[in-house]
């Protein structure tokens, strides 16, 4: 409206002078503009169409805002020439013209928009007048109002009030009515039976009665209520003594009880006595079951019912105990872990018994299904009672019973490797009393092997049922790890191959040398039996039990290379001892022969004594024995023909060598230089020398024995000339035949060369059989 | 002087016999028996002189056959008796008889000239043990403490104690008991024990070992099957009294409490062959001496069943020194039972082998080849007694 009316005296301006100076005019009227342009907020160079690059100062600029009519005159008149002065000064007077009618007709418009606003502004001055009149009724009349409604609310004040007061005193009424109709509201709810009705009730009162027990009304309800609560109480006790109803009932006595403010203490006291009455009600079922006579159920049986029985009665107590005595805190919950924790602990007693009757039983599945589900029963209780050590205990008995399978089945591999020692014996025996020997070793001994590896591989899978993965106690640390590598590894497998060594090291040892009382086949057959497993067997069952039981365990096994070794040694002292033993029954033979012949006066020999002959066959059936279970060996190499060569090497030349200086009596000497001599370029020979697993050495070992016998019981003895010729005749024959047997067989000469040189300075007139006729002798005996 | 190595000494015959000259005390002598049935047999005489390392040898004939076991007296440096075949015809039988040496070879006349030597002397006769009816003589043992005027003989299997009566040059059979039982049982060995007032005597036979009351020529103990085979010698633990030591055939020494002859108190099985002579050390028990047909002499130590178990016990009342010197020797570790040493220098089977009378660290071993080693225990070892 200001802007409204200061435009007019601008606006007039141009009107007043048309014909002044054309420079003036744009001048006047740019100072307008930027008034208003200055009123809009515009700036001045967004408006103006000017090109760019002008100056906005430049004062020759006709539009510009400093624009110096004198300077551009002077420039036009200087610059130009006459008739572009000319034009524009046409140009010029042109524009002035046309800016003129313009602004004429701009003024016209805006005079007439003038006048209707003038209008406008003065009709609104009339319309506001009776405005105002109007105003003034308005706040006269609402002052009226106001005094009114004072007046009115002045007026109901007061009943107001007293309303109010009316509407407290019906509640208290009504409150008063309930007091008075608790108790027999009570002796009713008591005679429905409607417990937690009346314990509410109850609960409702309490505070109230308490409170105002100093009036004497009140306090005569208040001891009825307490009477009535005090039946009821006794009433929830009896029927909470009487025990009869399950559990949920009894827990919910309790919760009345303790909302009738009954002593927890006593009340959780109470409770545990009940449960413990119907739990060992339970436990008793068990041992009865147990019995000391009757058959009893099978475990599977047996652990199914303590679980259902016992352990479910037990959890059922435990939440229930949780929710009521929550309040009482850490004591409350040591009281509940002493309880379950005892009872637990007649339960584990009594499935510990079940489970010791079933140690002798050969069923591995069905009694680790019955621990399976002792151990899953037990997961509940043990999650409510952590610090009952349920779960702890359960899985220590699970534990024992398996370190207890253990043993029964290492005991178990025990018994039935002795039990194919008593086979093999009983068939090392048959045979013998019908007068073969020996056939069938290596089907004994395959059959003795294949034996025990299925026992094993049975023992193994039985115990493997513990590890399955559906059995809850299989991924307890124990079964990941100790029962694999020390229970299963090392207690079972590596303890039997150990007891097995034992067993077979035991017939070394055994008292009875003489002869003994292991059949030597048997020591053979175990022998080549421990060296089997060193080389193939023990690796074997090893891998595979690996392989069953992923041993987790980092706890440190015994290694195969010691099992190995073990074997190795058990094989070589049973085949040392064979070979004793054998030596010894030969040599025995021998020395009797010996000792028991008059050398002295006995003839001239035409035979080879039978004895011999024996020897030779005894030998060759040992060769034979022993060839089915060892193999060959390897042996010093010689002509095929050897007994024909060394023949005549030893009965000529170096019969001669030998002998020679006994006869001569000019130089006693020489005897002792020779033989000496001979020493020094034989080899020292140990006779009772560890064997090698082949039948050559084990012969070998054998025959030296036996000859070293022979040797040294001639030289206890003394011989006439025929004695000697004899044994010339019998170390002949044992040449002939024996130097098949061993390895090396210049040992056998060495050792027959010393026999009968032995024989020759034992006798005072040693004249030697010729030779030939001892070989004419040796083949026609 | 002081290195161990082992002297050696040549026999021109086959022999088994050796005995140290029980009664010497002062020098180191063996008596060495031949067995030859062609020449005529010699006891050597062999002094050993332990300074010089020199061996004195002096030559005794013993004309009357080839001698299978020597023993000397323990009361008479001169006097020793001898088992000998009596060569016959058709029969061979083992007497016995006890000899006196000539008496410029007794210890007495040492420094007899030394080329003397190739003079054999002759023994003198003083009285045979013989019996005929009793079979062949095994061996012959002496009472140990005695005036040496008793003697045992094992004859077959029978065992007689004569009483030597030096005056009418005879012996007396004082008593005599004999084995029954089926088989031929022969005596293979017997040993005197030198407790018990020279009252027991040990016997082998076959398996067996038994000991013998002298007063009553009774059993007084029985191990039966004390080795799986023969029983070849037995000795008798010089300082603890009911100890036994006795090897055999099966190629093991065990060492018995005649006490208990159910289990043997330890066995060792060192030997290759069959052990044929044991001999407990005189003066430390722990060392055991064992001569076998594998031509190897080994030296044991038995420290845990000795009389010293835990080494030498230190006298109280012993000089401060020693006792400074106890808490190192504590410190050792104790000694443990095992062989010592084994000693190969035979080439032939060892049938005899036994301790010096005089130097208790001293010993010979005799060879069928008639060589005669004389060894020493290990100087380590004999200070680790000692000390």
């Amino acid at each position: 409206m200001a802007a409204g009316a200061a435009g007019p005296g601008p606006g007039s301006g141009p009107g007043d002078s048309p014909e002044g100076p054309e420079a003036e005019a744009p001048e006047r009227r740019r100072k307008a503009h930027g008034m208003l342009k200055l009123y809009y907020g515009l700036s001045e160079g967004e408006t103006a169409g000017r090109p760019p690059g002008s100056d906005p100062l430049d004062p020759t600029d006709l539009n510009g805002a400093h624009f110096d009519p004198e300077v551009y005159l002077d420039k036009l008149r200087r610059e130009c020439p006459l008739a572009q002065l000319m034009d524009s000064e046409t140009d010029m007077v042109r524009q002035i013209r046309a800016l003129d009618s313009d602004m004429q007709t701009l003024v016209y418009e805006n005079y007439n928009k003038f006048i209707s606003a003038t209008d406008t502004i003065r009709k609104m001055k009339n319309d506001f007048r009776k405005m105002e009149d109007e105003m003034d009724r308005l706040a006269t009349n609402m002052a009226v109002i106001t005094d009114f409604s004072a007046r009115i609310s002045a007026t109901l004040q007061d009943r107001h009030e007293r309303i109010t007061k009316l509407a407290g005193v019906h509640a208290l009424l009504r409150k008063l009515q309930f007091l008075f109709e608790l108790p027999s509201c009570l002796t009713k709810c008591v005679e429905l039976g409607a417990y937690g009705q009346a314990v509410r009730y109850q609960g409702r009162a309490r505070a109230v009665l308490q409170q105002y027990q100093h009036l004497p009304s009140f306090r005569a309800i208040q001891d009825d209520c307490q009477v009535i609560t005090a039946r009821l109480a006794q009433q929830l006790r009896q029927r909470f003594r009487e025990g009869g109803s399950g559990a949920p009932e009894q827990a919910e006595c309790v919760e009345l009880l303790l909302a009738l403010g009954e002593p927890a203490e006593e009340l959780c006291a109470e409770f545990l006595e009940h449960a413990r009455g119907r739990l060992e009600a339970e436990l008793r079922s068990l041992e009865a079951e147990l019995g000391p006579s009757p058959p009893a159920p099978d475990v599977l049986e047996f652990t199914d019912h303590g679980g259902s029985g016992f352990v479910g009665g037990l959890c059922q107590v435990a939440s229930a105990y949780q929710e009521l005595f929550a309040a009482q805190g850490p004591a409350g919950a040591e009281k509940l872990a002493a309880f379950a924790r005892e009872l637990g602990g007649r339960y584990f007693a009594l499935v510990e018994r079940r489970l010791a009757q079933e140690q002798g039983s050969g069923d591995n599945s069905l009694l680790v299904r019955a621990l399976d589900r002792f151990h899953r029963r037990l997961r509940a209780p043990g999650a409510l009672l952590a610090a009952a050590g349920l779960a702890e205990a359960a899985t220590e008995i699970v534990e024992r019973v398996a370190r207890e399978r253990l043993g029964h089945h290492l005991q178990g591999l025990r018994a039935a490797f002795l039990g194919c020692l008593t086979d093999v014996r009983q068939a090392l025996a048959a045979p013998r009393l019908a007068g073969k020997e020996g056939p069938g070793l290596a089907e004994l001994l395959a059959n003795v092997a294949s034996s025990i590896l299925s026992h094993i591989k049975a023992s193994l899978a039985a115990v493997h049922l513990f590890t399955a993965k559906e059995v809850s106690f299989s991924n307890k640390p124990y079964f990941r790890g100790e029962f694999c590598s020390q229970g299963v590894r090392e207690g079972l497998i590596v303890g039997f191959i150990r007891s097995m060594c034992q067993t077979a090291q035991s017939f070394c040892d055994s008292p009875g040398e003489k002869g003994g009382a292991t059949p030597p086949a048997l020591l053979l057959l175990l022998s080549r039996l421990c060296l089997d497993y060193e080389t193939a067997t023990i690796s074997y069952i090893l891998t595979l039990t690996d392989e069953q039981f992923l041993v987790q365990d980092q706890s440190p096994v015994t290694p195969v290379s010691t099992l190995c070794a073990e074997a190795r040694e058990t094989a070589r002292r049973l085949l040392t001892h064979y070979v004793k033993v054998q030596g010894l029954v030969i040599s025995q033979m021998l020395r009797k022969s010996v000792e028991t012949r008059d050398w002295l006066s006995t003839l001239e020999p035409r035979n080879v004594r039978a004895v011999m002959k024996r020897v030779v066959e005894d030998t060759t059936a040992i060769d034979v024995q022993v060839g089915l279970l060892y193999e060959e060996g390897v042996r010093k190499a010689q002509s095929s023909d050897s007994s024909k060569r060394t023949f005549s090497v030893y009965s000529s030349s170096r019969q001669q060598g030998r002998y020679a200086p006994s006869y001569t009596p000019s130089a006693p000497m020489d005897t002792n230089l020779l033989s000496n001599i001979q020493k020094l370029f034989s080899e020292r020979i140990d006779v009772f020398s560890p064997v090698e697993f082949n039948k050559v050495s084990v012969l070998t070992g054998i025959i030296k024995i036996s000859l070293k016998t022979l040797l040294e019981c001639v030289r206890l003895r003394t011989f006439g000339r025929f004695g000697l010729q004899q044994v010339q005749v019998d170390c002949h024959f044992l040449q002939l035949y024996l130097w098949r047997f061993v390895a090396d067989e210049e040992l056998v000469h060495l050792l027959l060369d010393e026999v009968v040189a032995s024989a020759a300075l034992r006798c005072p007139d040693p004249v030697p059989m010729e030779p030939s006729v001892v070989e004419v002798i040796c083949e026609r005996g | 002087m002081e290195d161990d190595a082992p002297v050696i000494y040549g026999l021109e015959f086959q022999a088994r016999a050796l005995t140290p000259q029980t009664a010497e005390t002062d020098a180191i002598r063996f008596l060495v028996g031949t067995q030859s049935l062609k020449y005529d047999n010699q006891i050597h005489i062999i002094d050993f002189d332990d300074e010089n390392n020199i061996i004195n040898k002096n030559v005794l004939l013993h004309q009357v056959g080839e001698i299978w076991h020597i023993s000397t007296s323990p009361a008479d440096r001169g006097v020793l008796a001898t088992c000998y075949n009596k060569p016959s015809d058709s029969k061979v039988l083992t007497c016995a008889a006890v000899w006196r040496m000539p008496k410029e070879l007794e210890p007495g006349s040492h420094e007899s000239p030394d080329d003397s030597s190739s003079t054999a002397h002759s023994l003198e006769l003083l009285c045979h043990l013989d019996d005929t009816a009793h079979g062949s003589t095994a061996c012959v043992t002496w009472e140990p403490t005695g005036d040496g005027k008793k003697v045992i003989s094992l004859a077959d299997n029978h065992i007689l104690l004569w009483d030597l009566q030096e005056s009418s040059g005879q012996a007396v059979l004082a008593s005599s008991a004999s084995l029954e039982g089926k088989g031929q049982l022969k005596f293979t060995s017997g040993r005197w024990s030198p407790h018990h007032a020279g009252t027991q005597v040990a016997t082998a036979s076959d398996t067996t070992v038994r000991g013998w009351d002298t007063r009553s020529m009774s059993q007084i103990y029985c191990i039966e099957n004390a080795h799986g085979q023969l029983v070849r010698d037995l000795d008798f633990n010089p300082n603890k009294q009911y100890y036994l030591a006795s090897c055999g055939d099966d190629c093991k020494v065990k060492f018995w409490d005649t006490r208990n002859v159910t289990e043997p108190v330890k066995t060792l099985e060192e030997h290759s062959h069959w052990v044929w002579s044991i001999r407990y050390n005189h003066s430390h028990d722990q060392l055991v001496l064992t001569g076998s047909s594998d031509s190897r002499v080994i030296l044991s130590n038995m420290v845990s069943i000795s009389s010293e178990p835990f080494g030498h016990l230190v006298d109280d009342d012993d000089l401060s020194d020693q006792e400074e010197r106890r808490p190192e020797e504590k410190s050792q570790e104790p000694p443990r039972d095992g062989v010592i040493a084994t000693y190969e220098e035979h080439e032939d089977s060892v049938y005899a082998a036994d301790w010096s009378s005089a130097d208790p660290w001293l010993f010979a071993s005799l060879s069928y080849d008639g060589r005669l080693v004389i060894n020493r225990v290990p100087r380590a070892l004999k200070y680790h007694i000692l000390l």
